[in-house]
């Protein structure tokens, strides 16, 4: 295939359109922002593009739960269109804001491929507050994740005040049967968080950062692996920098870094699968 | 009839908020609570059927995973119950987005008249629980009597069938709209109706208003119009733009200074003019990269050879002293609505908050509004969700504590934004009108917000009057606009745009006339929040989130599709021209006429007494202290001081990365828990280029003199970006002056005189610093009258004034974002440098304030000198030869050596008697001195030859290395250890002070 093409959404207060765009088009894609009307009146059709990204931000200033109107207002205006988009094989990222969306529309978990159940929630960090950190995760070898393949631990910063994964027992043993469960907070050394704050932030279940569909395909996360699109990102880059420098090891300039390979692991699941 | 859904978190899951409020209660007052559980309430005013209101209940409102709800009122147990909702007219942002939301699932169209209103049922458990402590939990911790009602009711009183019942605060005003016309027979009479209305009309101003009135030619023209007298809106539009705020009077005003120490007298004509334009327009014409000053919404800079950064800060100090909250998010996204409105329009890239509040921990007599901790608390919060919620990175601040702010609080906020250099090929710091141009108002609604607060608060809260003078921002809806504008921008629709924000329209539209010298406005365009509003409350009202733009006739159609799209509310309210006048009409009848160049003619100058006394002539002295014996605990409990401490808890709240530009964060170091010099960016994600943030506040040292302060301010905002890897001369400047109030009174101001030449000084020290540091300033405002009079033990009223403070904030260009550097020591075997000369300058300082002093030797800032020092750490850092760079402040070498031995997680090992001195200084004194122009700097051995070279003939030295041990060990020469501490014990004792706060 020689053009992966990427739909960013925008509007009604979502607001990390523009470097998720960057990293998609980093990662080799083709990358529209579109209005969440403009695919609504028609005027963007979903039919040409290959990824769908759910970003970051405040829908609707997330005033009755994170993600909870953009949800409605996809799924009543976009409904069948969406569900179309995930059984013709494409992909969806949802982060943060967009991972809220995800399961509030009940495209994620998607457990036997229900992909109209909200059977999962993101609610309110323990802490009591919005948060910004940087966190350690660990990723699910064994996951079908087609956006974490060959990624096994990784830091990538949060930043939100729902972000606490919520299920009942059965669902969770379900999606740990599945290998549903992509990501989960850690340790420096890649060890559970075990619930520790602030290693697991919001106080999730299991740890839970990231989820995907049975398929793979749809992928919802609360950390953003958009705000890792340059080495000096990284909170830690100015010693890692010195260490490099008494080495005489170059910089890791213009190089690729844990964030973007989330998005060139999609770009990849079409050139080379197609 | 109305419903109410009541939603609750499920009860095995954890409450937060509730949580949040019984560790409050348990912090703040002391009482033991049991459990509290929240329940949200969504009260719908719509005629909605009852299957409707159940697919909104389950499908809007009900997560099914985490969340039950009911009609009928939840069953939560509980001792007692508060209930907070808004008062009639107070912006609730949640209930707008929730009528939004239903329109969208069920496909209906609300009319003006249906509402949705949210509010909270607080449950709360707690053995022995009094009526009157339920009562200080409601009114000290959940709402506030301006903007919330709140009714408790006991386990016993409570009907669970009934509920609150249905709380509607619907603003009804029966009141048709009316231009009255005011009578100006006499300067007595028009001075009499202004303190009436509340015009606040400036008394030397009345005669030039009136003869302008009575002028005959002036009188034809408008009976032509069917007018007489002047009207209403009239003189509002008259008072607010000749209002400080607007005008800025004080700053333009002429000052009688006199320096009683020497007898010497001098007339300052216009500290704005001598001291901010002139250097401005000098460094003006040396700067080529200095796009536009002095005249927009926002400074423009050159960021590279695509695209200018934009800049501008101002605080929002009464409204957040009122209502901390709302004052607070109100300023935070009003100061956006700035760059936006800059040029054609700029992009939002970043904010910055600066809080000047009393002791956190206060006890003492005096009473205000709210409690230092309380307005902390909300404009900390108010900042989080207005920066938060507008996609905007907020990686700096500052926070300052001294009871001075207890009469009046200090609320800075400062924005950043970007903008291609050309859009459409047309400049894009440039914008004009056109006769003809369509005059849009887009955004939000227009309610009686932010009329006069007096006029407001003397409606005393009736059930349906709006206590619209305290406000509340919305960033969503804002949000919607930003995005929208740009778009409109970038296809070249428009023509010129600027913010509404104090004075709404009337300043909007009064200063975008003067571009086509006049305009024509139809004031029932304008759409209204709800109806009863009078024309001049239209013409003024300071409701939030409107720009007002300018467009060609032609793109009238565009436009109004992009808006469609955005979901932005856009309205065209009349037509810009070039008659000369400023002339308004309602429902076709003319409400005002007024020539535009009437504001230009000839009001009074205002004119300031100012004298000066030097501060040894005035008392001050140093303390007589000797030498502490027990420097380990010294520096301890320095750490631990609320100014100097660490304050974690608020960085981490502010989304400081989204936009996904961040470099240089607001935490730093080993464990990232160490502040930062400066912020830097990567706004252009394209480019390696940064551009770095830093601000400075000092206003200790206005007690001995307010020069000083100033050049120390400067000074520190100036070394803050370069430590980090700034190019010195690339840096611009941002001045925010907050001042008490300067006009002498014998009894309500008797030191007014010296404020007044606090002032003065504080300009010329603002000046020379500028033009020594070659700093233009890109923006600046300034904000008087910072003093409250406060109720005491005795119901006497004590006047409190806040110290003579100036936020500085600086911009400055980062070549190569790979070239920045942090302040935390990085490996070991690094030697350690310290840069500039140390004096014995502690008089404003951390220490003597610590130990209840203020001394007289402030210190001084050699401009001349101490940038060559500067260049020379440039040149080291962009030959990547530094390991970290540190500017030494507040607190000195003790602390800020701490600081970088804790930001590394490293020990060091320092020899004090080897810190390039002006003169001999005892160990205290070397250890807390606050001189200005230092660093301390690490670099690796085999670095430290070339890095010295950087430095030829300048004062730096060697002053000890980094060690793998742990231990911040600090000797003087061959003596014995002064200070010898584990890096984990400073930590914690730095972050014993604030560390629990999350």
């Amino acid at each position: 295939m020689e053009q992966v093409n990427a739909l960013v959404l925008t509007g009604y207060g979502l607001n990390c359109d523009n470097e998720t765009a960057y990293a998609l088009q980093r990662a080799g894609a083709r990358a529209d922002k579109v209005h969440i009307n403009s695919l609504i009146d028609g005027s963007v059709s979903l039919e040409k593009y290959h990824l769908l990204a759910f970003i970051g931000g405040f829908s609707w200033g997330d005033d009755h739960g994170a993600g909870v109107i953009q949800a409605v207002r996809m799924k009543t205006n976009l409904g069948r269109q969406l569900l179309d988009f995930v059984s013709r094989g494409k992909l969806i990222i949802g982060i943060c804001n967009g991972f809220q969306c995800l399961v509030n529309l009940g495209l994620l978990p998607a457990i036997d491929k229900d992909y109209r159940r909200r059977s999962v929630a993101l609610t309110y960090n323990d802490c009591g507050n919005f948060r910004d950190d940087w966190v350690h995760l660990k990723v699910d070898p064994q996951s079908p994740c087609v956006f974490t393949k060959g990624l096994e631990h990784m830091e990538l910063p949060i930043r939100h005040g729902e972000g606490k994964f919520v299920t009942q027992t059965e669902i969770l043993e379900k999606l740990v049967a599945a290998d549903q469960v992509v990501m989960r907070y850690a340790m420096a050394d890649g060890s559970p968080a075990g619930g520790r704050f602030p290693f697991n932030p919001n106080g999730s279940l299991d740890d839970i950062a990231g989820i995907c569909d049975p398929t793979g395909r749809v992928f919802g996360l609360m950390p953003h692996p958009e705000a890792y699109n340059h080495w000096t990102n990284h909170p830690d880059w100015t010693r890692l920098k010195e260490v490099l420098k008494r080495e005489g090891k170059p910089l890791p300039a213009g190089q690729s870094t844990p964030g973007l390979k989330i998005f060139q692991n999609a770009v990849n699941y079409f050139k080379d699968g197609l | 009839m109305p419903y109410r859904i009541e939603i609750a978190l499920k009860p095995e899951l954890m409450d937060a908020e509730g949580e949040s409020l019984r560790k409050k209660a348990g912090d703040y007052f002391g009482l033991q609570l049991g459990q509290v559980r929240t329940i949200s309430i969504v009260t719908i005013d719509a005629p909605l059927t009852a299957q409707q209101v159940k697919r909104v209940q389950d499908e809007i409102f009900t997560n099914p995973v985490t969340q039950w709800s009911s009609l009928e009122p939840l069953p939560v147990d509980f001792d007692w119950c508060i209930w907070v909702g808004y008062r009639p007219g107070v912006k609730d942002n949640a209930g707008d987005t929730a009528l939004e939301a239903m329109a969208d699932l069920l496909q209906l169209n609300f009319s003006d008249d249906d509402a949705v209103y949210t509010s909270k049922r607080y449950c709360i458990r707690g053995q022995g629980l009094a009526a009157g402590q339920v009562e200080m939990l409601a009114s000290e911790l959940l709402a506030n009597d301006i903007i919330q009602q709140w009714r408790i009711y006991g386990r016993e009183k409570w009907d669970p069938a009934e509920g609150i019942g249905y709380i509607l605060p619907k603003v009804r005003l029966d009141h048709r709209p009316t231009v009255t016309t005011i009578p100006i027979d006499s300067d007595r009479t028009l001075e009499r109706i202004s303190a009436e209305r509340n015009l606040a009309l400036n008394p030397a101003d009345i005669p030039i208003i009136r003869a302008y009135f009575m002028d005959p030619e002036v009188q034809a023209r408008r009976r032509e119009k069917g007018l007489s007298d002047p009207t209403d809106v009239e003189l509002e539009y008259i008072s607010q733009a000749r209002s400080d705020h607007c005008n800025h009077n004080t700053f333009r005003g002429k000052f009688y200074y006199r320096n009683l120490a020497t007898g010497r007298q001098e007339v300052v004509d216009s500290l704005f003019r001598t001291c901010i334009e002139a250097p401005t327009l000098e460094l003006k014409q040396r700067k080529p990269w200095v796009v536009s000053v002095l005249w927009d919404n926002a400074g423009a800079a050159v960021f590279d050879e695509k695209n200018y950064y934009v800049i501008t800060g101002e605080t929002h100090n009464s409204p957040s002293n009122m209502e901390a909250y709302g004052g607070a998010i109100t300023g935070i996204v009003g100061i956006y609505r700035d760059p936006m409105g800059t040029g054609k329009g700029a992009r939002l890239i970043m904010g910055s908050y600066g809080f000047c509040v009393g002791p956190r921990d206060y006890r003492g007599p005096l009473k205000p509004k709210l409690h230092p901790r309380r307005l902390l608390d909300g404009v900390i919060e108010g900042v989080r969700d207005g920066g938060n919620k507008s996609g905007i990175p907020t990686p700096f601040g500052n926070v300052l504590f001294h009871p001075g702010y207890m009469g009046k609080c200090l609320v800075f906020v400062t924005a950043l934004g970007i903008m291609p250099s050309r859009i459409k090929g047309e400049p894009a710091e440039e914008k004009t009108i056109l006769p003809g141009d369509l005059v849009i108002m887009c955004g939000g609604r227009v309610g009686k917000d932010g009329i006069h607060g007096v006029t407001a608060s003397s409606e005393s809260f009736s059930e349906h009057t709006p206590a619209g003078h305290v406000q509340i921002g919305d960033p969503y809806t804002q949000k919607k606009m930003h995005d929208f504008l740009l778009e409109a921008r970038d296809e070249g629709l428009i023509r010129f745009i600027t913010d509404n924000g104090g004075g709404g329209l009337s300043s909007s539209v009064g200063e975008s006339a003067r571009f086509s010298n006049g305009c024509h406005i139809e004031l029932d365009k304008v759409p209204l929040k709800y109806q009863g509003l009078d024309q001049w409350e239209i013409w003024v009202s300071e409701s939030q989130e409107r720009m007002t733009v300018a467009i060609a006739p032609e793109n009238r159609d565009r436009f109004f599709q992009l808006a469609a799209k955005h979901a932005v509310e856009a309205t065209v309210i009349g037509t810009y021209n070039d008659s000369g006048k400023l002339h308004i009409t309602y429902e076709g009848k003319t409400c005002a006429y007024v020539d535009l160049d009437l504001l230009t003619a000839g009001f009074p100058q205002w004119e300031f007494e100012a004298c000066w006394m030097p501060p040894e002539r005035r008392g001050l002295t140093e303390p007589v202290i000797s030498r502490p014996q027990d420097f380990n605990r010294l520096l301890l409990d320095i750490l631990a001081a609320p100014n100097i401490c660490s304050k974690q808890w608020i960085s981490r709240q502010y989304d400081h990365e989204v936009q996904g530009t961040s470099v240089i964060k607001p935490l730093v170091g080993a464990e990232r828990d160490l502040p930062s010099d400066a912020a830097v960016l990567r706004p252009v994600l394209e480019s390696e280029k940064g551009l770095a943030f830093a601000q400075a506040l000092l206003p200790h040292y206005s007690k001995i003199d307010a020069f000083h302060m100033t050049t120390c301010v400067i000074d520190e905002a100036v070394r803050r970006v370069i430590a980090v890897g700034a190019d010195p001369d690339r840096i611009g400047g941002v001045d925010n002056f907050c001042w008490p109030t300067i006009q002498y009174h014998p009894e309500k101001n008797p030191d007014g005189k010296f404020k007044a030449a606090q002032l003065v000084r504080s300009c010329r020290a603002l000046r020379q610093m500028c033009l020594d540091y070659a700093i233009p300033l890109l923006s600046g405002k300034d904000s008087m009258y910072v003093d409250g009079h406060l109720p005491a033990t005795y119901g006497e009223r004590h006047k409190v004034s806040a110290l003579e403070t100036l936020q500085f904030s600086t911009t400055g260009i980062v070549e190569r974002v790979d070239l920045c550097v942090t302040m935390d020591a990085k490996l070991p075997g690094d030697k350690v440098y310290v840069l500039g000369l140390t004096a014995d300058e502690l008089g404003g300082s951390e220490y003597y304030d610590f130990m209840g002093y203020t001394g007289l030797n402030v210190p001084r800032v050699d401009a001349a000198a101490f940038m060559k020092l500067y260049r020379g750490l440039h040149t080291a850092i962009g030959r990547r030869l530094v390991a970290s760079a540190h500017g030494v402040y507040r607190g000195g070498l003790g602390v800020h050596l701490a600081q970088v031995a804790m930001g590394g997680d490293l020990g060091l090992k320092i020899d004090l008697g080897k810190v390039p001195c002006r003169q001999k200084l005892r160990e205290d004194k070397l250890l807390f001195s606050e001189s200005a122009g230092r660093f301390i700097v690490t670099v690796a051995p085999e670095a430290a030859a070339d890095f010295e070279a950087c430095f030829d003939g300048l004062p730096l030295a060697c002053v000890g290395e980094v060690t793998a041990g742990s231990r911040l060990e600090i000797s003087v020469s061959e003596g014995s250890l002064l200070i010898d501490l584990e890096v984990e014990r400073l930590k914690e004792a730095w972050k014993s002070t604030f560390g629990h706060l999350i």
